[in-house]
């Protein structure tokens, strides 16, 4: 069972792609770059599309996805935290 | 699998371009003549309204995208022969001498001097004789390189970047050898990902115009945001779906036009390609005007993915659905006409979804409605540039 997907190597977030993922709940993750399994412990719930932290970033970090720049961390995010708008903002604009 | 010698049964126009649906519209030039248009509509069966709010006081650039637009609309070879309705006559006959130069049957009626119910009768009379002569063409055996596909997405979530979108990159990278003529466009949503559209440019002058196109939207952003464009890109329904920022929106958004095509060339709004290859158009993000603009282009088929479930149809061009998200898949099922979920479970590849996508697109071009098609999902949105004088 897959329960979320990380695209590069780089990334420090992964998607969620099954539903109900609860907090304290031990994670199977498929890094496609090269085809690896990565695991995280969940330490919220993770609705299905949405990100999970699967490395340590601090506040003003950039946040990769896809091996790209995709705005930077607004607050601490710990592996296995719900990484999205309250602790991620855009760059641009 | 589709390979050079792949061929669908296509409406083979006057001109030589190929549609693959056989539309008599009711084309209304302006507001005003959208109730004479739904009146001859109903009057002949097998017509159909291409209805819409614009026409009056526009000027300048907008005046001419609002003659592109209906013009390039009822010049896509999905339609067959095309009854122009306009609140007078020469604004009206402007579309219908454009038209024309397909060589497809048109005719154009202004109400003034006749009112409504002069107009429906003589508008009914041609859309009759039109509707029964459309009914005699055939479909004919067309080369996969008559096709004209473009591309959208629309409530896009992660799911979306991670396999919806990368399918229509696959198959896109597998017509691109084939001679097919394709588009994408969005403009704010590329913005993230705009160097890695800049480094598949052909050529340093596509590059340029490309960055051009990129950078003058960005200060139209500039011009009219207000705290910033986080309240509409992403979109609350992106949000819901998991996307944080317009540069992770981006990155999945560009998906779409996968691997390894090239982009031989930028076209503005509703502008007509010249020659086969991936083309990027500068358009708005927003799903029905950018379909809409695909149509008015003479693009005939668009694959759309979605996320978190968009419904949009066209009524000049079938609009294909595919997702990747199982919960959307199970919740929204009959707006999905390609459901590859199987990807994000390991259990499938880019390879065998863009070549599964690729087989629905081909029964489709043959006739097989779509999803949106057989809901009844019509929207045709003119962009507009500015306001009215």
């Amino acid at each position: 069972m897959i329960h979320f997907l990380v695209h590069d190597k780089k990334d420090t977030v992964g998607v969620a792609v099954v539903e109900g993922i609860k907090a304290g709940q031990e994670l199977t993750g498929w890094l496609m770059e090269d085809d690896s399994t990565v695991t995280v412990k969940a330490m919220n719930d993770i609705p299905i599309g949405h990100k999970v932290a699967t490395k340590l970033v601090k506040s003003g970090d950039t946040i990769w996805k896809y091996g790209f720049d995709i705005g930077k961390a607004v607050a601490d995010i710990k592996v296995g935290e719900h990484a999205h708008v309250h602790n991620i903002k855009t760059k641009r604009w | 699998m589709i390979n050079s010698k792949t061929t669908f049964m296509g409406y083979r126009r006057e001109n030589g371009r190929v549609g693959v649906r056989n539309h008599v519209i009711i084309l209304p030039l302006d507001d005003l003549s959208n109730a004479a248009c739904e009146a001859v509509a109903h009057n002949i069966k097998g017509t159909i309204v291409v209805g819409h709010p614009y026409g009056r006081l526009q000027f300048g650039a907008d005046l001419e995208l609002h003659f592109r637009t209906l013009i390039g609309a009822g010049s896509n070879p999905n339609v067959a022969a095309v009854v122009v309705i306009g609140i007078e006559e020469e604004w009206t006959n402007r579309i219908v001498q454009a038209i024309a130069k397909t060589g497809k049957p048109v005719t154009g009626f202004g109400i003034e001097l006749h009112g409504d119910h002069d107009t429906i009768m003589r508008a009914s009379k041609v859309a009759k004789e039109y509707a029964q002569w459309a009914s005699e063409i055939r479909r004919v055996e067309c080369p996969i390189s008559d096709l004209w596909v473009s591309t959208k997405c629309g409530e896009s979530d992660t799911t979306s970047g991670c396999g919806s979108n990368p399918t229509v990159g696959s198959a896109f990278d597998k017509l691109d050898p084939l001679g097919v003529t394709m588009c994408f466009g969005e403009t704010t949503e590329i913005t993230g990902g705009e160097n890695i559209v800049a480094d598949r440019c052909a050529t340093p002058e596509v590059r340029a115009a490309f960055m051009k196109m990129f950078d003058r939207y960005q200060e139209v952003i500039e011009r009219h945001k207000t705290s910033d464009l986080s309240d509409s890109q992403p979109t609350k329904g992106n949000i819901a779906g998991g996307l944080t920022t317009i540069e992770e929106k981006a990155l999945g958004n560009i998906q779409k036009i996968g691997k390894k095509c090239k982009v031989v060339g930028v076209l503005d709004k509703a502008e007509m390609p010249t020659k086969p290859g991936l083309w990027f158009m500068d358009s708005s993000s927003a799903a029905a005007e950018m379909v809409t603009l695909c149509a008015a282009s003479g693009y005939v088929v668009h694959l759309f993915p979605t996320g978190q479930g968009n419904v949009i149809g066209n009524p000049i061009i079938p609009v294909i659905k595919l997702c990747a998200n199982p919960r959307t898949v199970r919740t929204m099922s009959e707006h999905v006409d390609y459901d590859c979920t199987g990807l994000l479970q390991r259990e499938k590849n880019l390879d065998q979804t863009g070549n599964e996508l690729l087989e629905v697109m081909m029964r489709t071009c043959n006739g097989r409605l779509t999803a949106a098609e057989a809901l009844g999902h019509n929207e045709f949105v003119m962009t507009r540039l500015y306001e009215s004088a």
